[in-house]
């Protein structure tokens, strides 16, 4: 008899846990490098608030009895905000508290679209930033936005469709370099910010990566190549001309 | 009486800044509040939720903040507690003191301090 009460496939919810674990793992690893990205622009606490905060997430949706997504969203972000002591505890955990809502009925490209969704929402709102402060949100639109696109319109598997959302989130961190940070410890440097990487939108493009690792393990795929110059729109002539050689049966 | 509370990154700035506005509060419960919780630099949600309640005896709460996240973390304390509270769109010391001076006014309501709270931003010290 399962402990969950949602009717959801439990393998949704421990693959949620497993990519919390992912996401831990990867922020630690890079926890100096991200306290180098806020030392230049910020108060250097980055990494470390990130990196406490994700463990501590990890190990509560751990010690979670088979639980569905949504609860281990709400484990993780409450966590998340208890832990970090910054303001990536309400932006990374606060918004994962409303955005696993979208789960409820487990994680499907349609569900995960609107948790995405949601997720972007509520970090603009809270942070009330917007694309071209130099915030986590120039990361998480393009990627949010390529997602939606390519599952909704372009009819990506979603695993492609992740790819794509990866793919666009590091385009997004390339561009918190030239602007000039308008929210965040940044933005008391004024024009002293241009030409650094934003510390937040950096974390992002992890998290993306490692959900799309973890995405591709839970489906039993290889992961797809990711490539930030790859066009965000599929390419239509490769398909037709893939499409034309399995017609015409040619097996060069 | 409304209550105040001043969130700070920095429990000793938070601490200070209400043992300045005290001095002008009267009977105010006035709560500082800071710190990453593992005495480092930084703000707490469930700490500054906390402080809310604390501050709290039904008339309301006007928070005092500092920088960025304390913004952040002071909205989603405000959200996780039962008691009405507002943050104030002001400096945090000079809001702090007007606000202790406003609140001792036996008419005083959680709009109209902080309104004076507010008034703090338009202080000009020379």
């Amino acid at each position: 008899m399962s402990g969950n009460e949602s009717g959801v496939s439990d393998s949704d919810g421990a693959a949620v846990v497993a990519a919390v674990e992912a996401v831990a793992e990867r922020i630690e690893a890079e926890r100096d490098y991200l306290t180098e990205l806020d030392s230049a622009i910020g108060d250097a606490d980055h990494g470390g608030n990130m990196a406490r905060g994700w463990a501590a997430a990890a190990e509560a949706g751990r010690e979670l009895d088979d639980p569905d997504p949504q609860t281990v969203c709400k484990t993780v972000g409450k966590t998340l905000m208890a832990e970090v002591g910054g303001a990536s505890g309400p932006l990374f955990g606060g918004s994962l508290v409303f955005a696993g809502a979208e789960l409820d009925d487990g994680v499907t490209a349609e569900s995960a679209v609107a948790f995405a969704e949601t997720y972007l929402e509520k970090v603009e709102d809270r942070g009330d930033a917007r694309v071209g402060d130099q915030t986590v949100v120039d990361a998480l639109t393009p990627a949010v936005h390529t997602f939606k696109k390519s599952v909704e319109t372009d009819g990506l598997p979603p695993l492609d469709a992740l790819a794509k959302a990866v793919d666009a989130a590091e385009r997004g961190v390339a561009f918190t370099v030239p602007i000039r940070a308008r929210k965040g410890r940044a933005s008391y440097l004024g024009w002293r910010s241009v030409g650094h990487q934003d510390p937040g939108a950096t974390s992002a493009l992890y998290i993306l990566e490692e959900l799309l690792a973890v995405a591709a393990d839970a489906l039993g795929e290889e992961v797809p190549d990711v490539d930030a110059t790859s066009p965000t729109i599929p390419d239509e002539s490769a398909a037709e001309a893939a499409d034309g050689d399995a017609a015409s049966g040619d097996g060069d | 009486m409304v209550g105040l509370v001043v969130v700070s990154h920095s429990e000793r700035a938070a601490e200070g800044i209400v043992e300045i506005a005290a001095e002008m509060a009267g009977d105010t419960r006035i709560e500082p509040v800071g710190g990453d919780g593992q005495g480092g630099i930084g703000t707490v949600p469930d700490a500054i939720r906390e402080a809310v309640d604390a501050a709290d005896d039904d008339e309301g709460v006007v928070v005092l903040v500092d920088l960025g996240s304390a913004v952040m973390n002071a909205d989603v304390a405000i959200e996780l507690s039962d008691a009405e509270a507002v943050i104030a769109d002001a400096p945090v010391l000079e809001g702090a003191v007007n606000a202790a001076v406003a609140a001792t006014d036996p008419s005083a309501t959680l709009d109209s301090v902080r309104e004076q709270a507010e008034a703090a931003r338009g202080m000009e010290k020379l």
